[in-house]
C-alpha cells in the first residue's frame, strides 16, 4: 500500500497569490495513497525541508509529492531531504505550480483547480515510481575550445592555467579572430595587436594548449564528462610540422590577385599566404580556389621555393578524434551584410565602408601602412559622415531588433583617431542614442565631443548618393534642431550591426545546445547562470551569447573557463539513472531506437529466447549502455511496439499522468 | 500467368532452391483468394491460384517464415517489393532464407465494386479483352474490367520491382500517381469538415483488427493494443472517441514506415479509407523533409527517424499544423 505526501508550497506570494494552496492541499489530501498533505510558507526553507523530512518519518512515505516551483529550481533540493529522511530520491515527484500555473493565470479559482490537477498528475505518477540508483561516470581530463578569438584564447590559457589539456579549433588559418583585425581599442586606446598578439604567442608556447587552426568540429557524440568530437583539419596543402612560416612562397606565387579577407577585401594577397605577421601558428596555407597547381597542375612556384619541403599539393582533409571532459563554444560574431542596405550606397561607392573595413584602412598592416586614405583614388578624405546602428534596433526583417553594444564606442574610438590624427578632418556621427555604460565609457565619448569636437548629431541618414565630383552626397535629419541636412562627404563609415557566426547554428545542433531567434547561443539562466549552456558541460564564451566588447568578452571567457576547470577537477560526474532499458521480449529488433538515440548507447544483440511453444528462437533485440544513456526518451517514442521504457520516465507513468489530468 | 508462376515454384522446388512456396489458394468463394504456405508440387497442383482476385500482398508472411528451416519462395507484385525491402530494412525478414519472383502488378479486380453494381450470388468472374463475364446463380452478368479495380491499383504509385532475384514478365516504372489527390481535398475542408468526416468514417469500425493484421508495417512481437503494460490496449474500448483513435495511433506508429501498398483498406470490411491517414503522412513527410518512398531500398534513414542540419524547423512544422 503506498503511502505518499503532498507539500504544497506557498513560494511567499508567488503561488499564494493566485491558487488557494489550502484548498489544494486538502483536496489532494483526498486523492488515493495520499496519508498526509500539508501547505506551508516556503517548502525549500530549512524548516520546509524538514517538514518533509518529519513527515518522511512519522508516517513512512512510500512516495513524496512537492507542489512547487519548476524541477529545475529544487528538484534537487527535495531529492536530497528525501534521502536524508532515508527515503529514495526517485521517489520524490515535483508538481509545477508556480511558472506552469500561478505565474500564467489571474483567476485563482482557475488556477487553483489546474494545481489540484498538476498535483494529481504527479500522485498517479509517484505510484508508479520505482527506487532508482545513480552511477557514476568518469570525466576526461580535456577541454574543447571551439573558436580562438580572444574569447578562445583567454578561456584556453585559464584552463590550461589550472594544468588542463586544453585543443582550441578554429576554422581560419590562424587564430586571433575579429581582434587581430581592431586597430586600437577603447576606452584606452591602446593598440589591438600589441595586447593581442602576447596572448596568442601565450597559448601557441602552452605545452597544455593545442591549437587545430584551419580546423571545424564536424561531430559531437556523448555527454558532459565524456565527450568525443571528431575535428576536421583541413588540408592546407603545407606541412604545419615543417613549415617556418619564412614566407617565402607567399613572395615568390605568382597568382597575387586573390581578394585578402584578413583586410576585409580591401587589398590583394598571394594565392599561398599567412593572414597576418603575427599569426600563429605562423604557416602558410594555399587557398584551392586560386592556386594554378591545385587549379589545373600548372606552376609549382611555391614548393620549388620552399627549402624545407613543406608544401604537399596532395594533401587530404584529415578527421581526428579526441575525448573531451568540457567543450567551450567561442565562435564569434561578424558584421552584418550590407547588401539591403541600398541607401547608403554600399555597393555602390567604395568609399562607403563598414567600420571594420576602417579598422584596417587606419592600421598600419592595412591596404594603405595606416594612412587613411579614400579607397577610390587614394586621396586624403576632409569630411567624414558616420552612421550608426546600421541594422541594429531595427524592426524590420533587413536588420537586427537588438543593439548590437559596441558599435557607439568604436565610432566614438574613430572619430576621436581620426580627429587626433588628421586635424583638419571634419567628423560628423549619426546617432539614435549614444549608449555608453561601462568603466571610463561615457568619459571617453565626451573627449570625442568636448576636446575633439566630433559633431555629433541625432538623427539618421536617409540617403547616400554617389556624386560625380567623386564626393558622397548624404541626407540626413537633424531631429534636435529639426532641419534636413546635406553634406558632401568624402567617406561614409557604416557602424553594421554584428550578428553570431553563421557557423555555429549545425554546430549548435551538433553540441544539442539552445539558440535564441537571433541565433546567440542561450545560456541556462540570464542572471545566475549566464556562461553555462542548458547542456550540461557546454559552455558559452565571448560573442556567441550575446553582443560584447573585449573587456566583457575576456571577463565571460574566464568564467566560462572557471566553470570548465570546476568540472575537470573532478574525477566523476554522478549518472543520471533515469536512463531506458528495453524489454526483450517485446523488442522487435527494427533498430528505430538505435537510429535516434544521439548518444549511440543502444547496440543490438542476437539473443537466444524459449518461445511459448518451447522452441528456442534466436532473436535480435536491443540492449542500451546505461553509461552512455543520458535519459532523453527518444527511443522511447521512436519505438514502435513501446519496448523501450524510461527509468522515472515510464510510459505508462505518462499515461498515468495523462489519465489523472483528464480524468 | 499462373501457369508460368506455377512452373516456376515447382521448378524452384525441384531444382532444391527452395523449401517452401507461398502462394494464394482459393477460399470459400472463387473471388476469395487467400495466401497460402505450399510445400510440395502436389500442394501447388492442387490449390495454386493466380488470377485477377489475387491482390493479397505476402511479404508479411516472410516474418514468420523466414525463422523457420531453409529457403522460401515468394512471388512479389511491384508495389509487395516495397514492402519486402521495408521489412529488411527493419531486420523483420531475414532476405538470405527468401528467393524473390517478381511478377507483373495488377490492376487487380475489388468484389465490392461488383457487388456494388446490384450483381450477387457470384460463381466465377472472367476477364474477356478487358469486359468482365459475370456468372452468377441468377445468370451471366457482365461490365467493363476498368469500373472494378481496386482503389489501391487505381492509385498505383510504380510497376518497378525494387527487390527481386529474378522476374517473370517484364519490369516496369515508377509512375506518376494520383494518390495524393483525396488527401489534398481532405487538406482543403475545414477542421470541422474533416473531424466530422473522420468521425463518419471511423465510427464504422468494428475493430476486428484486419488492418492491423494484414498490415506489413505491423509486425511488432507484441501489438500496443493487444499488450496490459502498454496502458492503451483497453482504451479503445472505452469510448467511441478512443474507439476512433486506434486507427490514427496506428497510422503514427507506422508513419515513415508504411510503403502505401494499400492493403488496410482493401481488407476492411467496413470500406473506411484507411489509407488516407497513411497518405497524409507520406505527403507531409514528402513536403517537409523531401521525396522519400518507404521501401524504395533497404539502406537509407527514413526521415523521421533521422536528422540533417537541413532538416526544417520544428516550428515551420508546427505553423503548417496550424488552421
Amino acid at each position: 500500500m503506498q503511502r505518499i505526501g503532498v507539500f504544497v508550497c506557498h513560494c511567499g506570494t508567488n503561488i499564494a497569490a493566485t491558487v488557494d494552496v489550502k484548498a489544494v492541499a486538502e483536496a489532494l489530501g483526498h486523492e488515493p495513497g495520499v496519508v498526509i498533505s500539508q501547505d506551508y510558507q516556503y517548502m525549500c526553507s530549512e524548516s520546509g525541508q524538514n517538514l518533509v523530512k518529519n513527515a518522511i518519518k512519522e508516517h513512512n512515505l512510500t512516495g513524496v509529492v512537492i507542489c512547487s516551483c519548476s524541477p529545475r529550481m529544487h528538484e534537487n533540493t527535495f531529492r536530497k531531504a528525501a534521502a536524508a529522511a532515508g527515503l529514495n530520491p526517485y521517489l520524490v515527484e515535483i508538481a509545477n505550480i508556480r511558472e506552469q500555473c500561478s505565474w500564467i493565470h489571474k483567476d485563482i479559482a482557475t488556477a487553483s483547480e489546474k494545481a489540484i490537477i498538476l498535483g494529481r498528475a504527479a500522485i498517479a505518477k509517484v505510484h508508479l515510481n520505482a527506487p532508482l540508483i545513480a552511477g557514476e561516470s568518469p570525466v576526461a581530463k580535456r577541454a574543447l575550445v571551439i573558436g580562438g578569438g580572444i574569447a578562445g584564447i583567454q578561456t584556453a590559457l585559464d584552463i590550461a592555467e589550472a594544468g588542463f589539456d586544453v585543443d582550441i579549433v578554429e576554422k581560419q588559418p590562424t587564430i586571433g579572430g575579429k581582434m587581430a583585425q581592431i586597430d586600437k581599442t577603447f576606452p584606452t586606446l591602446d593598440c589591438a595587436a600589441c595586447i593581442l598578439t602576447p596572448k596568442m604567442v601565450e597559448a601557441s608556447q602552452n605545452e597544455k594548449i593545442h591549437i587545430h587552426s584551419f580546423s571545424e568540429v564536424t561531430d559531437v557524440k556523448g555527454f558532459v564528462g565524456n565527450f568525443t568530437v571528431t575535428i576536421k583539419k583541413k588540408a592546407r596543402f603545407v606541412d604545419e610540422t615543417k613549415c617556418t612560416g619564412c614566407g617565402l612562397c607567399t613572395e615568390k606565387c605568382p597568382m597575387k590577385k586573390v581578394p585578402n579577407e584578413f583586410n576585409m577585401g580591401l587589398d590583394n594577397r598571394t594565392a599561398v599566404y599567412i593572414p597576418f605577421a603575427q599569426a600563429v601558428p605562423k604557416v602558410a596555407t594555399i587557398d584551392p580556389n586560386y592556386c594554378m597547381m591545385l587549379k589545373n597542375g600548372k606552376c609549382g612556384v611555391c614548393s620549388k621555393v620552399c627549402s624545407v619541403g613543406a608544401i604537399d599539393y596532395k594533401q587530404q582533409d584529415r578527421f581526428i578524434e579526441e575525448k573531451y571532459g568540457a567543450i567551450v563554444v567561442a565562435t564569434g560574431f561578424n558584421p552584418i551584410k550590407l547588401d539591403k542596405y541600398d541607401e547608403f550606397a554600399y555597393n555602390q561607392s567604395p568609399d562607403v565602408v563598414t567600420s571594420l573595413e576602417l579598422e584596417r584602412l587606419m592600421n598600419a598592416a592595412g591596404p594603405n601602412g595606416g594612412t587613411l586614405l579614400r579607397p577610390s583614388d587614394k586621396t586624403h578624405p576632409h569630411k567624414i559622415v558616420f552612421v550608426q546602428c546600421v541594422g541594429s534596433r531595427c524592426d524590420d526583417s533587413k536588420g537586427k531588433p537588438y543593439c548590437s553594444k559596441i558599435c557607439c564606442m568604436y565610432t566614438a574610438k574613430h572619430a576621436m583617431l581620426i580627429r587626433e590624427k588628421y586635424p583638419d578632418t571634419e567628423v560628423y556621427v549619426f546617432y539614435i542614442d549614444v549608449r555608453t555604460p561601462g568603466k571610463n565609457f561615457d568619459e571617453f565619448y565626451r573627449r570625442a565631443v568636448e576636446q575633439y569636437n566630433v559633431h555629433y548629431i541625432k538623427g539618421m541618414v536617409g540617403k547616400v548618393t554617389p556624386k560625380s565630383d567623386g564626393k558622397l552626397a548624404v541626407q540626413a535629419s537633424d531631429l534636435l534642431s529639426n532641419e534636413q541636412l546635406h553634406i558632401d562627404a568624402d567617406m561614409v563609415v557604416l557602424a553594421a550591426a554584428i550578428e553570431p557566426d553563421k557557423t555555429a547554428r549545425p554546430l549548435a545542433t551538433m553540441l544539442t545546445t539552445q539558440m535564441d531567434t537571433n541565433d546567440f547561443f542561450t545560456e541556462a539562466h540570464p542572471k545566475l547562470r549566464p556562461v553555462e549552456s542548458a547542456t550540461a558541460g557546454i559552455f558559452l564564451s565571448g560573442a556567441c551569447q550575446g553582443p560584447k566588447d573585449i573587456p566583457e568578452t575576456v571577463a565571460q571567457a574566464s568564467a566560462a573557463a572557471a566553470k570548465a576547470i570546476g568540472l575537470l577537477c573532478k574525477n566523476s560526474i554522478t549518472c543520471n539513472p533515469c536512463v531506458a532499458h528495453s524489454n526483450e521480449l517485446m523488442c522487435n529488433g527494427c533498430s528505430s531506437c538505435e537510429k535516434v538515440c544521439p548518444y549511440g548507447a543502444i547496440t543490438y544483440i542476437d539473443k537466444e529466447f524459449r518461445m511459448p511453444d518451447r522452441t528456442t528462437a534466436i532473436r535480435r533485440v536491443a540492449s542500451v549502455n546505461p553509461a552512455v544513456c543520458q535519459g532523453c526518451g527518444a527511443c522511447t517514442v521512436a519505438c514502435p511496439s513501446g519496448a523501450m521504457d524510461l527509468n522515472g520516465f515510464s510510459n505508462s507513468q505518462i499515461m498515468a499522468e495523462v489519465d489523472a489530468i483528464c480524468k | 500467368m499462373q501457369e508460368a508462376i506455377i512452373n516456376k515454384a515447382k521448378q524452384l522446388l525441384a531444382d532444391g532452391t527452395v523449401d517452401r512456396v507461398i502462394g494464394w489458394k482459393r477460399g470459400e468463394f472463387a473471388y476469395d483468394i487467400t495466401p497460402a504456405v505450399f510445400g510440395s508440387a502436389e500442394e501447388i497442383d492442387a490449390d495454386f491460384v493466380y488470377d485477377d482476385f489475387t491482390s493479397a500482398n505476402v511479404s508479411k508472411y516472410l516474418v514468420k517464415e523466414t525463422k523457420k528451416e531453409g529457403k522460401v519462395l515468394v512471388f512479389l507484385k511491384p508495389c509487395d517489393t516495397y514492402s519486402l525491402n521495408q521489412l529488411t530494412k527493419e531486420h523483420r525478414v531475414d532476405r538470405e532464407k527468401v528467393y524473390v519472383v517478381g511478377i507483373p502488378g495488377g490492376p487487380k479486380l475489388d468484389i465490392e465494386k461488383i457487388k456494388a453494381k446490384g450483381i450477387s450470388g457470384i460463381l466465377s468472374v472472367k476477364n474477356e479483352n478487358y469486359t468482365l463475364k459475370i456468372e452468377t446463380i441468377y445468370g451471366e452478368e457482365t461490365m467493363p474490367f476498368s469500373e472494378a479495380i481496386l482503389d489501391k491499383c487505381a492509385s498505383c504509385k510504380s510497376k518497378k520491382h525494387v527487390v527481386y532475384d529474378e522476374l517473370i514478365g517484364e519490369d516496369g516504372e515508377v509512375l506518376e500517381s494520383n494518390r495524393f489527390d483525396m488527401v489534398e481535398q481532405l487538406e482543403n475542408m475545414t477542421a470541422e469538415e474533416r473531424y466530422n468526416f473522420w468521425r463518419e468514417q471511423l465510427s464504422k469500425c468494428i475493430r476486428c483488427n484486419a488492418c492491423r493484421n494484414v498490415c506489413p508495417a505491423c509486425t511488432c512481437e507484441k501489438c500496443v493494443f493487444d499488450n496490459p503494460e502498454s496502458g492503451v490496449e483497453n482504451k479503445a474500448a472505452s469510448d467511441s472517441f478512443e474507439e476512433n483513435m486506434f486507427h490514427i495511433i496506428r497510422a503514427f506508429h507506422v508513419a515513415g514506415r508504411c510503403t502505401d501498398c494499400g492493403e488496410c483498406s482493401r481488407v476492411c470490411p467496413q470500406n473506411i479509407p484507411l489509407h488516407l491517414l497513411n497518405r497524409k503522412f507520406i505527403k507531409d513527410i514528402n513536403s517537409l523533409y523531401g521525396e522519400y518512398q518507404a521501401g524504395e531500398d533497404t539502406t537509407s534513414r527514413a526521415p523521421l527517424t533521422d536528422y540533417t542540419f537541413d532538416d526544417c524547423e520544428a516550428s515551420i512544422v508546427h505553423e503548417r499544423g496550424v488552421e
